[in-house]
């Protein structure tokens, strides 16, 4: 089991997930940095990931879509607010419209992502997510999570890779 | 590991805000529905200021929120908000466990890709 703690606080609105890689922390940060990579792990199977624009720099956007199980077409954008390879990530992560810019009235969620050497082949990552408003989290929900949801998600990353 | 953690400065407002009799009532008056601090001063032998405070104790808690209207100040409970919160985090943080799963098997394709180079 590679998730080591999970603290969610629901009157800030916070969750920090904390896992351990048997990897060095470059292998780990490539699955941040590179789309293709990227793609293989943010969406669940039911849900992927296609990124169609990634500007990996500090103030640099990102765009990208999930598809859902019918087909259907859920864009979002992430803006980096900051990169220090190969340690540190933040950024902002919102839903768009059809034309790809955040969508009006909808908050975005603050994503912090750190990367620790535990020794030379461990690498400790720490994902802290802080949700603006519990009505941004109910509609970030709802765009492919709750869908991703179901049953037994884990079980079918063989056939996601 | 699942912890619910709460910072100890916190835990001691929220077991400070609750072992008044008052403060109990006021939480539980307000999850029904929202009073004004008027309408709540009703119900207790105690001034409104009196009142006011206990609110100010419950609010710094985070135990109830507060809006003005006009003059008047509503006072609502949280713990609805809270508890929704919380089932909310809990479908977010599996969406996460399934990253994190997903995230490993990549990295195990990659490092057998590169062992096999």
């Amino acid at each position: 089991m590679t998730v080591s703690n999970v603290v969610t606080d629901p009157v800030a609105l916070t969750m920090t997930i904390v896992a351990d890689f048997d990897e060095t922390v470059e292998r780990v940060w490539e699955l941040w940095r590179n789309p293709r990579l990227l793609e293989r792990w943010w969406g669940p199977p039911t849900y992927p990931a296609t990124m169609t624009k990634f500007d990996f720099t500090p103030g640099g956007n990102v765009a990208y879509f999930m598809t859902g199980p019918a087909g259907e077409i859920e864009p979002g954008w992430w803006h980096f607010t900051l990169i220090e390879a190969p340690h540190r990530i933040e950024f902002d992560n919102g839903i768009a419209d059809e034309t790809g810019a955040p969508r009006a009235g909808v908050p975005s969620m603050i994503v912090r992502v750190i990367l620790s050497e535990v020794t030379p082949e461990t690498t400790r990552m720490t994902v802290l997510t802080e949700f603006p408003s519990i009505e941004a989290m109910e509609t970030f929900m709802t765009m492919g999570i709750k869908e991703g949801l179901s049953a037994a998600i884990g079980q079918m990353d063989v056939l996601f890779v | 590991m699942v912890v619910d953690y709460l910072p100890a400065q916190k835990t001691d407002q929220l077991f400070h805000a609750l072992s008044d009799a008052t403060r109990r009532d006021i939480v539980e008056r307000t999850f029904q529905r929202e009073h004004s601090v008027s309408a709540l001063a009703l119900f207790y032998p105690m001034s409104f200021a009196a009142v006011q405070k206990h609110v100010a104790v419950l609010e710094r808690a985070e135990l109830v929120s507060k809006r003005r209207q006009g003059r008047e100040q509503f006072v609502r409970s949280n713990v609805a908000a809270v508890k929704k919160a919380q089932v909310l985090l809990g479908h977010y943080e599996d969406l996460w466990r399934g990253r994190v799963d997903r995230m490993d098997v990549v990295l195990e394709k990659q490092s057998r890709k590169s062992r096999g180079r």
